[in-house]
């Protein structure tokens, strides 16, 4: 009996905490279909659904509408995912199934690097990007990306050498008695067997592309290449905090495509974060 | 054993190839598959760092010539820039104050959530969510309405009695509704905890009540001790983060009010991309990594005292 109550009390204290922890976000859903006035209101959801902050909103920045930002950001998450399954898994197969001289040299600097805070690079990587022509395009997050690198590019590296290290070797041993090349072996062994991880590393990619805020902010500068999020940053800044519905409206909308990835894929998000200890 | 005795019988059957590929097939095939990560390396990491290495003694503009200055931009920062001094106080203050934090939340509630054995992926769900949408401006934009002077905080405040303010707009209070926003992601820690408290072998805990002690006690000498690694690991990667925090401060406060949530990054970024200063902001940057890695080490060389590892008395054979 009192081992019941206590797990009962254990469940009692974790409904209310989680309440605690989303009670934003569902006061968040209310506030983006309120008034400015019933904004300052305590209670959750409004009298009236005001439906026009979704449809307002979509169209509060001039000459523009949002379906050009998620068109932009969608057009960015693609280049950069494709770029990263390529040279990420291309790079993991070769630390994690070759030998080759200074290889434990060159996997001590990968190792370094993952610690390496980013913004140490802004400065010179903004000066050579600059020097490219490249500012106000995607190419600062497509190349860096291309080049096993970009927002979490070698946490992506180590995740996958990890994931590539236990596949059983016999495997590729057995292949290249068949004849089958480094490649062959990469390509028709390797690679599917590391699935679970390739999706994995395309969420957090996606993810966190999504929310490189500092990044957009440094390199795109024309109002039609905007992603959502300097979007959203526009219309903060412009409106001075006078259309809260909208704003909040647009914001709850930018969440989607991470909440509806985490609400399908749930599953290769605790694996990702719990085998290597990625920040969410 | 097993895997060295076959890779020896592959390379047995494969004696026709000529001697010069078989020695060089597996190294050129190594290095071409790596090439993209080695080009990016040199490209991007290793060369800019000399780069903005020796912007740092320049000062440079983008536009202009870069001429040499010496040491000018490091003796200005110390010497005579008040939001240097400023913003390496918020900066402190904030990692000081979000790490622990959102540890100390994420190990307990992951204690908690382990032993609720029903219901825990729903729980895990509601607890991580914050963190999964937590970086992006939209919950930064959420914040700064929620705890404005008519803001959702005051209302629940004034709700049960008590007086409310502009939390964002004064100066004593804005760092720590970011640090709030901060702590309040701590799910993808307690994620990581929680992987943890499952490694802890059940007879640990078994064979000390056998010996008397109670959950408290357990909770110090083998809790504690066996997730100390996890500990060790996300303590280090939230410092590293922490000190890099930009967007809610960009966002939500704006460095202000009185300067109160200037971070380090701010500051950094106002330098080198709203006055164009790249070499001092340089000098700034490299003046960040030294504090990260000063940081870094004093964790790292702490860690000899209360990080534990298994194999340490020998006991487990492997990793």
């Amino acid at each position: 009996m009192t081992v019941k109550w206590k797990q009962a009390v254990r469940h009692l204290f974790m409904i209310v905490f989680s309440l605690i922890m989303v009670y934003p976000i569902i006061w968040w859903v209310g506030a983006s279909l309120k008034t400015n006035s019933e904004l300052s209101s305590p209670n959750i959801f409004p009298s009236i659904p005001q439906w026009s902050n979704f449809t307002d909103g979509w169209k509060a920045i001039p000459g523009r509408t949002f379906t050009d930002f998620y068109l932009n950001t969608f057009q960015l998450e693609i280049a950069v995912l494709i770029a990263t399954l390529l040279s990420c898994t291309l790079v993991a197969f070769g630390f994690g199934r070759l030998d080759f001289p200074l290889k434990r040299f060159w996997f001590a600097l990968l190792m370094l690097t993952l610690m390496l805070p980013g913004q140490v690079l802004i400065i010179p990587q903004y000066a050579m990007f600059h020097q490219l022509g490249w500012v106000n395009t995607y190419w600062p997050f497509i190349v860096p990306h291309l080049l096993a690198g970009g927002a979490g590019g070698t946490f992506f590296v180590f995740l996958l050498i990890q994931f590539v290290r236990g596949i059983p070797k016999e495997l590729d041993e057995s292949a290249k008695i068949d004849g089958c090349s480094w490649f062959g072996i990469y390509w028709r062994i390797v690679m599917p067997l590391t699935k679970p991880a390739i999706v994995t590393v395309m969420i957090f990619c996606f993810l966190w592309n999504w929310d490189d805020f500092l990044g957009h902010l440094l390199y795109i500068n024309s109002v039609e290449k905007y992603t959502v999020g300097l979007a959203l940053r526009m219309i903060n800044d412009s409106q001075a905090g006078q259309q809260w519905g909208q704003l909040l409206a647009m914001s709850l909308v930018s969440i989607m495509p991470a909440t509806l990835v985490f609400m399908f894929l749930q599953k290769y998000f605790v694996e990702g974060i719990a085998t290597t200890g990625i920040k969410g | 054993m097993n895997r060295s005795a076959s890779a020896a019988a592959g390379t047995g059957r494969s004696k026709h190839r000529s001697s010069f590929l078989k020695r060089w097939d597996a190294p050129i095939a190594g290095y071409l598959f790596i090439s993209p990560w080695l080009l990016g390396f040199i490209g991007l990491t290793a060369y800019p760092m000399l780069l903005s290495l020796y912007y740092s003694f320049t000062d440079y503009t983008l536009m202009e010539q870069v001429s040499w200055v010496g040491l000018e931009n490091y003796e200005k920062i110390f010497n005579n820039d008040g939001k240097f001094v400023q913003s390496v106080k918020v900066t402190f203050l904030y990692v000081l104050a979000s790490v622990p934090l959102k540890l100390v939340a994420a190990l307990l509630v992951a204690i908690i959530l382990n032993r609720a054995v029903r219901g825990i992926s729903a729980y895990r769900t509601a607890i991580y969510f914050p963190s999964l949408i937590g970086g992006s401006i939209a919950v930064s934009l959420l914040w700064s309405n929620m705890f404005g002077v008519d803001g959702f905080f005051n209302k629940i405040l004034a709700a049960i009695g008590i007086q409310g303010q502009g939390w964002v707009t004064s100066p004593d209070t804005a760092l720590w509704t970011l640090i709030m926003l901060t702590v309040w992601q701590f799910g993808s820690s307690m994620v990581i905890f929680l992987a943890g408290l499952k490694q802890i072998p059940n007879d640990l805990y078994e064979a000390s009540s056998v010996d008397g002690a109670n959950r408290f006690v357990q909770f110090f000498k083998v809790t504690l001790p066996m997730l100390s690694p996890t500990i060790y690991f996300n303590l280090i990667m939230g410092v590293i983060n922490a000190f890099q925090m930009f967007t809610s401060a960009y966002v939500i406060t704006k460095g202000g009010p009185m300067n109160s949530t200037y971070v380090y990054a701010l500051y950094l970024y106002e330098r080198a991309f709203s006055r164009y200063q790249l070499g001092y902001a340089s000098a700034l940057a490299w003046i960040m990594l030294i504090m990260i890695v000063v940081v870094a080490a004093l964790i790292a060389v702490s860690s000899k005292y209360w990080v534990f590892y298994e194999n340490d008395g020998g006991g487990r054979k492997g990793k």
